[in-house]
């Protein structure tokens, strides 16, 4: 199994207050699947996401990636191993080669073949000497995936990544991930807001609600038989938004 | 100076005073406040070098200097009380730079080592020091709230801690030193300073006393840029957990 949770709990404090974000999360996800992750704002799933990549420790259970319990893990290695990508594409001030090379420039290496991640994801290598802050959302998008994939992650993680594009460029970063899952069997943890997507991509999906997991099944039978009360009026509702 | 002279000062504070409430500035008392606390601080002040002075003792220097540096760190730890150990580090900071100016000063014999010297000079430094402190402090915590996403991007892809928060104490640490050397850049030309007036007014000549306040100058300058190094790099580590996360609210506003 390349990620396991175990009675996962964690929580934060508000002003002052103690907030439970995740109340006991089990589940798991094979090598290679998508497992799409999806519920309402601040159910707890961008907190799944950080806790994968040790951004933040669980307060309680066990969390397993690639077999190995995450304390048990050396934190950078394991940020090289679980790679994430998040909605904004953050970039750092300096050129498009810059930002790609961060990985590389972190561990005192420099990046041989800029172009071949440039070319992979679908940007002109035209761009390498331009500031990357310049970049549009999708090309941003597409550079953060890149140098996400530099490091080679077996795990990506990846928070909303299409919800802030426009649905031409969505649909292409859609395809790009769906491409890389292929070419390089990567383990994807992909929240989405976007129902159709989860349903399109997704192998496993898992309904987030409260910090608990409600329901986690097939994406395929999720999507049509759904099991829990709470799963079919969120999708009910979301539905009819529509 | 008379006392009688002294008290007629205290009509610039009446002349204050009046303002504040004809503008209805709201500020009264603060005025008061801050006068008083001036006059009893000064004098209690005067009196203390005064018995420093005659005792002529490295043990009343030290003493007086450990005091003086003690009240600038608990000042300028105030904002960021929720740093494990700020005040220490502050306390470390100004004493490291205390202790290398003075040494510089001292060692090669540019000023006499007499307590008059020792004590007016470390004041300048001290006092410097506790406001590069604050001034880092607060830029470090605005550059921080402003670019987390830049930190969370770099501990992501397995960076280090180091790596994620250099730029913005870089950042933090130029910002922190440009009041002093713009301060620097305009010195003489919009205000005398206050020490050289100072001596001017006590006799001394002019040439004489702009030579030592350059000598403050260069000083002030050296002092700045070490207490926001020193202080950057003491702060840092403990911004993150041993996790390496960066750990949120360390920072409150005094």
């Amino acid at each position: 199994m390349e990620i396991e949770l175990k009675n996962i709990h964690k929580s934060f404090i508000n002003q002052g207050e103690r907030v439970s974000v995740l109340k006991g999360i089990n589940g798991e996800a094979e090598k290679g699947e998508i497992l799409t992750i999806i519920g309402p704002s601040g159910s707890g799933k961008s907190t799944i996401l950080s806790l994968c990549n040790l951004l933040q420790t669980p307060d309680d259970g066990e969390l397993y990636v690639g077999g190995k319990e995450i304390r048990d893990w050396d934190v950078r290695q394991l940020r090289r191993y679980v790679g994430i990508a998040f909605q904004s594409g953050p970039m750092m001030k300096g050129t498009v080669l810059e930002n790609l090379s961060l990985p590389m420039q972190l561990q005192g290496r420099t990046l041989d073949n800029p172009q071949t991640y440039m070319n992979y994801v679908g940007l002109s290598e035209e761009l390498l000497n331009r500031e990357a802050k310049e970049l549009s959302g999708g090309q941003r998008q597409r550079l953060s995936l890149a140098r996400t994939l530099v490091n080679q992650p077996s795990v990506l993680l990846l928070d909303e990544v299409t919800s802030a594009l426009d649905s031409k460029a969505a649909q292409e970063i859609e395809a790009l991930i769906l491409s890389i899952n292929k070419d390089h069997n990567t383990t994807i943890l992909w929240v989405t807001h976007d129902l159709a997507q989860a349903e399109r991509v997704g192998d496993q999906t898992w309904f987030i609600m409260d910090g608990q997991l409600v329901e986690a099944a097939t994406t395929k039978q999720f999507f049509s038989e759904p099991k829990d009360q709470r799963t079919k009026e969120f999708l009910n509702r979301s539905r009819d938004k529509k | 100076m008379s006392l009688l002279a002294i008290i007629l000062s205290f009509i610039f504070v009446i002349l204050a005073l009046v303002l504040s409430t004809a503008f209805k500035l709201g500020l009264g008392k603060d005025i008061i406040i801050t006068c008083v606390r001036a006059t009893i601080q000064l004098l209690v002040v005067g009196y203390i070098l005064n018995a420093v002075f005659g005792f002529d003792h490295p043990l009343g220097i030290i003493l007086m200097l450990l005091v003086m540096i003690l009240v600038a760190a608990q000042n300028a730890a105030k904002r960021g009380r929720n740093i494990p150990f700020v005040f220490w580090k502050i306390f470390i900071t100004i004493s490291i730079v205390e202790i290398v100016t003075q040494g510089f000063l001292l060692g090669l014999k540019i000023v006499p080592a007499t307590p008059q010297y020792i004590i007016s000079i470390s004041g300048m430094i001290i006092g410097n020091s506790m406001i590069i402190a604050n001034l880092f402090l607060n830029r470090l915590q605005a550059e921080i709230d402003l670019r987390k996403e830049e930190i969370l991007l770099v501990l992501s892809l397995g960076g280090s801690v180091k790596q994620s928060i250099f730029p913005i104490l870089k950042n933090s640490i130029r910002a922190s030193l440009i009041p002093t050397i713009e301060g620097q850049k305009t010195i003489g030309l919009v205000q005398l300073p206050g020490m050289m007036t100072g001596q001017i007014i006590a006799g001394a000549d002019p040439i004489q006393a702009v030579k030592f306040q350059l000598l403050i100058v260069f000083l002030i300058m050296a002092a700045a840029s070490l207490t926001a190094i020193i202080l950057g790099f003491l702060l840092y580590p403990s911004l993150f957990n041993k996790e390496q996360q960066l750990v949120p609210n360390r920072f409150l506003s005094p």
